[in-house]
């Protein structure tokens, strides 16, 4: 399944109830979730123990705003807006963690 | 003149995701016509504001981030970053698109306790 975060993973639960949840799948960091993609961040541990179970993308259009394109994790798959049609349409369900 | 105040703006919000940064500036702004003696903090993912190299044409958002360039135009020149914060995201001195002042978590709860007004975005 895919599951979709938008909150920043340094000041919102969010992300990490997911990482505690998610069984596999597709993990798609949008918003201010993108934050989580980034090297030297304080959660970058978390996501990349995470990355074994689950494949992780990021959309880069929001990557980009934030000024962070070049500092993304590596092994993280960078998706645009038809990127990010072609996981809802690949995946049987979704769940945003809102 | 004895009628300025100080008032600082705690800034603790990413920016994009909520409209909280952009709402800051437009206020600071503002404030710095009146002629007050203005502060900026920025705490937690507030530092992400500064970031340089922001790129908002895929987001078809405003890029404000060039506006903290134009604040010391405004008399706007105190400019402070909690370190913990940056460090916490990877980011140093280098990164931000203005010159700024890095303090510890310590001496920005003792700047904050100094000032008449703390303005919180």
């Amino acid at each position: 399944m895919l599951h979709i975060v938008n909150k920043s993973p340094l000041t919102s639960t969010t992300l990490e109830s997911c990482l505690n949840t998610a069984a596999g799948g597709d993990l798609l960091l949008i918003e201010d979730a993108v934050y989580a993609a980034t090297t030297g961040s304080a959660f970058e541990g978390k996501l990349k123990a995470a990355m074994g179970r689950l494949k992780v993308h990021v959309l880069m259009p929001d990557l980009e705003a934030r000024g962070l394109a070049d500092r993304m994790i590596e092994g993280i798959s960078p998706v645009d807006y038809a990127g990010f049609v072609g996981l809802t349409v690949a995946n049987k369900n979704c769940q945003s963690w809102l | 003149m004895s009628d300025v105040k100080k008032f600082m703006f705690v800034n603790r919000k990413a920016p994009y995701g909520t409209i909280y940064a952009l709402e800051s500036l437009e206020v600071v702004l503002i404030t710095a016509a009146f002629d007050q003696d203005v502060s900026l903090a920025f705490m937690d993912d507030g530092v992400y504001q500064l970031k340089k190299g922001q790129q908002t044409k895929g987001i078809e958002t405003k890029n404000f981030s060039p506006t903290y360039r134009a604040l010391e135009d405004y008399d706007v020149e105190k400019l402070y970053v909690e370190k913990e914060a940056m460090e916490a995201r990877g980011l140093s001195e280098e990164d931000f698109i203005v010159d700024v002042t890095v303090l510890s978590r310590a001496e920005m709860g003792a700047m904050m306790d100094e000032q008449d007004v703390v303005l919180s975005f």
